[in-house]
């Protein structure tokens, strides 16, 4: 690889922090991953920056059979976002795990396997091809997706079938294997979807898949995507994910949370870190910066250092400390005396 | 292999209707090849622009005296070509290049026929060099709206053994589209193969030409794209593979260069029913 792929800020050591992190009893040397969807399944990012450098690589979601998605265009660009209509295009499981899991294992990253299913049938069967694969880290389960058998409610949106799909996983999941659950921000209460998840054996949670949103092109007058509406992604979604991870740590305090949603930078990453997230992974800014990945790890173990962290897990959640009430230990001794102890009214002249 | 470098703008020139500029970019130029492209960022690092723009290589040198340069030829859409637009020497631009596949050279001293339309010659002029270093003819048709919509007749004529121009309102050339002069060009030059650039309804008659005439037809297509380099899955166009399976491949990635005859013109922008893994019924999920 050319020193050019690197830029110098990456190539720079990392500072002396504890940046290792613990997701459902499973140790990663550092909390920043990739989003599914947003790297593939690792190799055409491994082209600009050393993939196993990264907490994890998290794919994109997999399914049974081989999924064309969406027509185009599956694409609009947004304010500080975008939309995306892809529809889950894949070459199937079986494709993914001859070609794309063993170039992962062999690689020596450690995958986050994101599966997707049209039923819990298809989450169970999913499961069951993943166990004992080398190479699987984590298994991620995108709820976001459609229930053909309950005329296409989407799971993350119900907490009972949710529930389904999280404990049909866990059960059929190696018990070494952590199985995450991915929450949709599109429901009234994610606490309670997170609950459910939780009860139902997800070891952990990520937080956030897309907003649905759409937009319609003036000049043709029509919606721009060709699956009409589409995922808002991006750092214009950052502060409803922020919100969500506050949420879900707020209820559930003890369990790990991937965080996600619009992370540009470590002080995006240490933003969501503060708010209860112990990795965070990064999605659509990859899209317009390959190596961001990279960058936030290290802006992050900086930023970390600068504010006298020795250990990421120490600011895990730190946001929601009661607010400290600031008591001087004694007064400025400095400059006190110079100051008028009572305020003179002041006069002021009149306008002319 | 792509490489993420940070660029620096050397020069920005007007021609006709369009933008040349040419940037510093260590590490591009000595790989690049007629076809491949670069994805810049726009708007700065605070942009709300988060996608990247894809432009075809027009030009590189491997060393100036400022290192290596990449020269592309653009034309103000929206935004982020607009921003660029005002770019100015000397400014900062993050260039990932280069990318895709690019024009497959023949074997043997061939007959060739380069059709571009509008800023799609761009790519076809360092062709043109390479494929008469390797002793080939070539013949250029290009077409473009308007006069100030040709870019590089001048080169071209130079580099080649004829040139027909064509313009929709016949401010230069015949009045017309590439598509009504190609057939001549065609059968006059003897032709053996294609390459063409521009509008992807340019594309799609100039491989239907080619096709019926049995003559393969290169053709580097233009779909919109959010990350040039693989990963988002949103550049994608039907297109039948060697096994004659369908399947939408990326055309950042597998493209943007194809043979005319395996893209489903028809069908692009839809997902037709039988490419691999198309829905039975309109599933949702992203
Ligand atoms: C392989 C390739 C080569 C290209 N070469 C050239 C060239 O040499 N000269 C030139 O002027 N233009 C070229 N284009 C088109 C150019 O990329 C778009 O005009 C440009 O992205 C528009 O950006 P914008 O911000 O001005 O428009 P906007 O409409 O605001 O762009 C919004 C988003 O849509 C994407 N987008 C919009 N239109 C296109 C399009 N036609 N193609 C790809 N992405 C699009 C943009 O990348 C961006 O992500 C090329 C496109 C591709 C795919
Ligand atoms: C083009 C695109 C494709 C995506 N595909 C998936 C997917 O297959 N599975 C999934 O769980 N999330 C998918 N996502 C959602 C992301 O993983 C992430 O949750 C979301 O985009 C928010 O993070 P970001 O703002 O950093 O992108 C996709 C997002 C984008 C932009
Ligand atoms: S533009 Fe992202 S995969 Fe082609």
């Amino acid at each position: 690889m050319s020193e050019l792929t690197v830029r110098h800020a990456e190539a720079a050591p990392l500072p002396d922090v504890d940046l290792s992190t613990s997701l459902g009893g499973v140790t990663f040397p550092n909390p920043v991953f990739t989003a599914s969807g947003c790297a593939a399944a690792g190799q055409e990012l491994d082209q600009f920056f050393d993939i196993t450098a990264l907490g994890g690589v998290v794919t994109k979601s997999i399914m049974l059979a081989p999924r064309s998605g969406r027509p185009t265009p599956r694409m609009a660009e947004t304010p500080s976002g975008m939309l995306n209509s892809i529809g889950l295009q894949g070459p199937g499981i079986e494709a993914f795990l001859e070609h794309d899991l063993a170039w992962l294992a062999d690689r020596g990253a450690r995958a986050v396997v994101s599966i997707a299913g049209g039923s819990v049938e298809d989450y169970a069967k999913l499961a069951m091809k993943l166990r004992g694969r080398p190479g699987l880290a984590m298994v991620e389960v995108n709820i976001s997706c459609p229930n053909v058998e309950d005329r296409g409610q989407v799971f993350a949106c119900d907490p009972g079938a949710a529930a389904a799909v999280v404990q049909a996983v866990r059960r059929n999941t190696d018990t070494r294997i952590p199985v995450f659950a991915k929450l949709s921000p599109d429901v009234t209460d994610i606490a309670m979807i997170a609950r459910s998840c939780v009860n139902a054996g997800a070891d952990g949670l990520s937080v956030i898949n897309t907003l649905l949103g759409m937009v319609i092109d003036t000049a043709t007058m029509r919606p721009v995507l060709g699956g009409v509406t589409g995922g808002l992604s991006g750092p214009a979604i950052r502060p409803v994910a922020v919100r969500c991870v506050w949420q879900v740590h707020q209820a559930l305090p003890d369990v790990p949370i991937l965080g996600m949603g619009g992370i540009r930078t470590g002080l995006d990453a240490l933003e969501f870190v503060l708010a209860g997230a112990s990795a965070v992974s990064v999605g659509t800014t990859v899209f317009g910066d390959p190596t961001a990945p990279v960058r936030v790890l290290h802006e992050l173990a900086h930023a970390l250092a600068q504010r006298g962290f020795g250990r990421l897990e120490d600011a895990i959640g730190l946001a929601h400390r009661p607010p400290e009430i600031y008591v001087p230990e004694e007064p400025d001794p400095v400059g006190d005396d110079q100051l008028p102890l009572v305020r003179q009214p002041v006069g002021f002249e009149e306008e002319r | 292999m792509p490489v993420q470098v940070q660029g620096e703008v050397l020069s920005m020139r007007r021609v006709g209707a369009y933008n040349a500029m040419t940037i510093v970019a260590p590490g591009i130029a000595e790989r690049t090849k007629p076809g491949h492209f670069v994805a810049l960022q726009v708007g700065g690092a605070e942009s709300s622009m988060m996608l990247r723009r894809a432009f075809a290589i027009y030009d590189v040198k491997e060393r100036g005296v400022y290192g290596g340069t990449v020269e592309f030829i653009f034309s103000v859409h929206g935004k982020g070509t607009a921003w660029l637009a005002a770019r100015r020497p000397q400014d900062k631009l993050d260039v990932v290049g280069p990318l895709g596949k690019p024009f497959r050279l023949p074997q043997g001293r061939v007959n060739a026929t380069l059709v571009g339309g509008g800023y799609g010659s761009a790519p076809l002029l360092p062709l043109a060099k390479v494929l008469r270093e390797r002793g080939c003819r070539v013949d250029f048709v290009l077409g473009a709206a308007s006069i100030d919509r040709l870019f590089g007749q001048l080169d071209a004529k130079r580099m080649s053994s004829s040139i027909a121009v064509t313009t929709d309102d016949g401010s230069m050339g015949e009045r017309g589209r590439v598509s009504d002069v190609l057939p001549q060009v065609l059968d006059r030059t003897g032709c053996d193969v294609v390459y063409a650039c521009g509008p992807m309804a340019m594309l799609r008659a100039v491989s239907e030409l080619a096709a019926e005439r049995g003559i393969p037809a290169q053709v580097a297509v233009e779909e919109s794209m959010a990350c040039g380099i693989g990963v988002c899955m949103t550049c994608v166009l039907p297109v039948v593979g060697d096994d004659g399976v369908s399947r939408m491949v990326r055309s950042c990635v597998e493209g943007p260069v194809f043979l005319g005859d395996r893209v489903r013109w028809d069908d692009v922008g839809t997902v037709p029913d039988d490419v691999l893994g198309a829905p039975q019924s309109t599933g949702g999920g992203h």
